[in-house]
């Protein structure tokens, strides 16, 4: 990233209010979505947050050039996700997981 | 300490360097410090501090509990003019003793092992080991420590405040942390708030410093394996650490704003309803906690391991035994660390399934830590032993370590730990690893190192009277404790369990008998005992810095690794002309060579 | 010797040092944030049925919000690319709109905050309650007046835009006589307030905190351009980062805490 010519970035700016056009269009999807009625309000939730990874992606991925970066931050990046998911994962579980009483 | 001429070439950019150039002051050059080597004496001297002031805080509660309701002899007054009526004739009330036990877990763990294993030893071994000139960020380092040093001014001071200290234990728990009134807990909180902070910004400085800063030739596999447990537990707390931190913040929220996020609905104080919104789920805090708590023991042990490591090699002559499987089981157990935490609460009411799950993560979790212990047992094999006192530490290390290690087991099966959990066993078993265990490898540590801070040794004779009367007197206090578990006597009991004893409830089953009752006694002579072998070390410790045997040598422990091929003390830019490494770090009694050790950077020999 | 690849990249690993760093940094977040959004998930989970609210914050400062701070992730991305482009002018400018931007957000925020401080929930003593926000409340008077709505039951608080019942708002005034209980909407008020506060104020720590750094590089810090340009650019990059990742927690938070 550092080593590249000037020139080379030129079209960083175009690219820069695309990636802006689309993040605004997707964040004025999700408000839509958010006020329809789509039966199962789950349904709604799991749109919402979808879009929301789609801005989420573009961001990293371009805007923090995550999508051009080294394999070192990748891995450290990678095992951050799979603890958080750890974290989240398994404290839901343990909270759904409730002691069944099986005595007679 | 001032850096020889500048004459090396710049491989940055072209800044000016003030520094070489004129002596900076005392400010700058000892409180101000930027160089790695200072702040880790700083983070060594204070973390010192405070292990000694956890300590004093543990003798008075042990005393207390031999003698329940007699006025502690000499502390006791001192204790009634200071804090006033909680310590009332010199009798520790309940409510003291159970902030004396909160902050003496807080102030060990947090304060002072932890500060020591990784601010100290880490700062200060780290770049010299990996042949750098400093730390990759030195103000950050700089900016730990005071975080560091803040996070401790907040734990001490909160003794003073009316109301005392956090007095729910080092885990604090909710709804007890939120309803105790005292402003203790909230001192708590943001004490650990300063102090996860300090640690999150040392751990990215010691992990940058690893992977950017090593020297030519120096690749991941000749890394001295200390280097490779504190990169480790680096990991572990720049990923476990900020849960916690997030919790604190919710419990923050809790105790200055009112808010309910730990309080449960229907929560009832005193006999009346609390004033709160209620909703809350102390469940959550005890998940977010243990996420952090438990990584944080392999903290705790993994620079130790480290530590032992290094002296078991220089001191038996001979490179450790599999040095690629401890390299994979400290990091599959750092991987697996944050998978096991529940294991903390098995008695919180969960489901069969989940249970499980954590049994059998940590079950597979003594695996790794059995590997390790086992190639630092097999490193002895056919070593030339030399007796010093870093090597009398660290050898008794690993027997007692293993001690620690297998009466966790009992504790990780939910079935066991039904009947062990919150008793003394599990302080038994902690302690085992954590005191015989890292502190050992600290002392270890600390006599090991002494020569390269200051050219002298620790005087030899009061190391063993040290080490001898450290080993008897801590299995004094600690293996009784685990007849007293089995027997049924649970944690934080001010008065020592007086209240389920036989004498008081005679006849009743699962009384506790007169003999584990004064078993008390036994172990408070342990802690007297263990205290009193304190004192040679202390003053050794500060005696031999100007008057200890000199070493007339940069290596006198003919060590292999980079740290000790360098000036004593090192000087501030560590090296004068930057390492290239070509070998491994245990090449010992290579067979060929004159002497019984190869440095790493020492050229090949030419042909 | 000074410490090696602060500026160029490191052959095998090919970065440099304060970008390892700053990626450390960012996972660690990760973690604090996530911490967070799960305890947001479990209390909501948790939450017996009908006690979660649902639209108790306005969409539309929060839509404007994110807007935003998107806009200001652009432009802190162009204020790297501007040095990256030896046009120090340009970067100025850039940097400029990044701190207004996010200083627009923070007062957007403090809006919100503040109508949040002012909305009460008042329970009276025949067992109506009354919603509204504070208009009236001098300490020597004998009534408070809010422009609101009267409820029969606490659930009917909870969702803030029944379909088909539009909320009618009118000005009510209260005998304080008559107040069993009167309760602001903060923090202490319920869950969804306890965490959105969390949530939200220790983002705006990390706003603040984003803030002051990119405005010491506009500012005094900027001189590193005319010393030590490539070190003064990783800085530039390194701090854009942090921002872009501000951006990113709060494109998580906008739907979970306002639209879901």
């Amino acid at each position: 990233m550092s080593d590249l010519q000037p020139e080379a970035y030129k079209n960083y700016t175009r690219r820069g209010l695309y990636i802006f056009a689309v993040v605004l269009c997707t964040t004025l999807l999700m408000v839509t979505v958010s006020f329809v009625p789509l039966g199962n309000r789950h349904f709604n939730i799991a749109l919402i947050l979808g879009a929301a990874c789609v801005n989420a992606f573009l961001v990293a991925g371009f805007l923090m050039h995550l999508l051009s970066e080294r394999k070192m931050i990748y891995t450290v990046l990678i095992f951050t996700g799979i603890v958080f998911i750890g974290l989240m994962g398994l404290t839901l579980f343990a909270h759904g997981d409730v002691p069944q009483i099986t005595g007679h | 300490m001032q850096a020889t001429t500048d004459t090396t070439p710049h491989t940055g950019a072209h800044r000016p360097h003030a520094a070489h150039h004129e002596e900076t002051g005392f400010w700058r050059k000892y409180i101000f410090s930027i160089d790695h080597k200072i702040i880790g004496i700083q983070y060594g001297l204070t973390a010192l501090c405070f292990l000694l002031f956890g300590f004093c805080l543990m003798m008075t509660m042990r005393w207390q509990m031999a003698h329940p309701g007699e006025a502690i002899p000499i502390i006791g007054p001192l204790l009634a003019k200071v804090l006033g009526n909680v310590a009332a004739k010199g009798v520790m009330s309940p409510d003291l003793y159970n902030s004396f036990g909160a902050m003496h877990g807080t102030i060990m763990v947090f304060l002072a092992v932890v500060p020591l294993l990784t601010g100290a030893f880490g700062n200060y071994l780290v770049p010299l080991q990996v042949g750098a000139c400093d730390m990759a960020f030195p103000r950050l380092n700089m900016a730990s420590y005071q975080f560091y040093f803040v996070g401790g001014v907040i734990m001490f001071t909160s003794f003073f405040i009316p109301g005392g200290a956090a007095q729910a234990g080092w885990t604090s728990y909710p709804p007890l942390s939120l309803i105790i009134p005292t402003d203790g807990q909230t001192f708590w909180l943001l004490g650990m708030v300063c102090l996860i902070s300090s640690s999150l910004l040392g751990s990215v400085n010691i992990i940058t410093t690893i992977i950017q800063l090593r020297a030519p030739g120096l690749t991941w596999m000749r890394l001295p394996f200390f280097v490779w447990s504190q990169f480790v537990a680096s990991f572990l707390l720049l990923l476990a650490f900020p849960p916690l931190e997030a919790a604190g913040v919710m419990q923050l929220m809790d105790k200055v704003t009112g808010s309910s996020l730990f309080l449960p609905t229907g929560l009832a104080v005193g006999g009346k309803i609390a004033e709160a919104s209620g909703g809350g789920s102390p469940i959550l805090w005890q998940h977010l906690f243990w996420f952090l708590a438990h990584p944080e023991v392999y903290v705790l042990i993994l620079p130790a391991m480290g530590i032992v490591a290094e002296i078991i090699a220089n001191n038996t002559r001979k490179p450790i035994w599999g040095y690629k499987s401890l390299v994979y089981s400290s990091l599959a157990l750092g991987f697996i660390s944050f998978i096991v935490w529940a294991h903390h609460m098995y008695l919180t009411g969960m489901g069969t399934r989940i249970a499980t799950f954590f049994q059998t993560t940590t079950m597979m979790i003594s695996i790794p830590s059995v590997i390790i212990l086992t190639c630092l047992l097999i490193s002895l094999w056919g070593g030339s032993i030399r007796f010093n006192t870093p090597m009398l530490f660290a050898l008794a290390f690993l027997p007692m370590f293993g001690i620690g290690g297998l009466t966790g087991l009992p504790l990780g099966f939910s079935a066991s730990d039904l009947h062990l959990h919150d008793t003394y066993y599990v302080i038994g078993h902690f302690h085992y690893i954590v005191a015989p265990g890292t502190i050992f490898a600290l002392f270890a540590g600390i006599y090991f190192w002494f020569p390269k801070l200051t050219g002298r040794m620790m005087n030899e004779f009061w190391g063993r009277v040290h080490f001898w009367g450290s080993l008897i007197f801590m299995n004094t206090i600690f293996m009784p404790m685990f007849a007293q578990g089995l027997a049924g006597m649970l944690r934080r009991m001010s008065d020592g369990g007086a209240n389920y004893s036989a004498a008081k409830v005679p006849g009743a089953s699962g009384s506790l008998s007169g003999q584990i009752m004064n078993l008390h006694t036994f172990i408070l002579w342990g802690a007297v005992g263990l205290a009193l072998v304190q004192i040679p070390f202390i003053i050794n410790l500060f005696y031999s810095i100007k008057n200890g045997k000199k070493t007339n040598s940069d290596n006198p422990w003919e060590a292999t690794t980079l740290e000790w091929q360098t000036p004593t003390p090192p000087p501030q830019i560590n090296f004068l002309k930057e390492p290239e490494v070509f070998r491994g770090p245990y090449e010992y009694s290579v067979p060929g060579h004159a002497r019984d050790f190869v440095p790493q950077n020492e050229p090949d020999a030419k042909p | 010797m000074d410490i090696p690849y602060t500026t160029k990249a490191r052959p095998d690993t090919g970065l440099y040092n304060a970008k390892v760093g700053m990626w450390l940094f960012l996972a660690s977040e990760v973690m604090l944030f996530g911490g967070l959004f799960s305890a947001y998930i479990l209390l909501r989970v948790g939450a017996p049925a009908g006690t979660w609210p649902h639209g108790w914050l306005n969409v539309a400062l929060g839509t404007t919000n994110t807007i935003i701070l998107a806009l200001s992730a652009i432009t802190t991305l162009l204020a790297w690319v501007a040095l990256k482009m030896n046009q120090f002018p340009r970067y100025k400018l850039y940097h400029a709109l990044t701190i207004i931007l996010g200083v627009v957000f923070l007062g957007i925020k403090s809006y919100e905050y503040r109508d949040k401080f002012h909305h009460y929930e008042i329970q009276l003593a025949d067992g109506r309650i009354a919603d509204g926000h504070l208009l009236k409340n001098q300490p020597g008077s004998d009534y408070v007046v809010i422009e609101g709505r009267f409820v029969e039951s606490h659930a009917d608080l909870l969702e803030a835009h029944p379909v088909g019942k539009p909320a009618e708002h009118s000005e009510i005034r209260i005998a304080r006589s008559q107040i069993k209980k009167m309760q602001n909407y903060g923090p202490w008020h319920n869950n969804f307030m306890a965490i959105y506060f969390t949530l939200t104020s220790l983002h705006a720590l990390h706003v603040i905190g984003g803030l002051l750094v990119i405005a010491w590089l506009w500012g005094p810090g900027s001189r590193m351009w005319f010393t030590d340009p490539a070190r003064f650019t990783n800085r530039v990059e390194v701090s854009g980062l942090f921002w872009h990742f501000v951006d990113l927690v709060w494109i998580f938070l906008f739907p979970v805490l306002y639209l879901t």
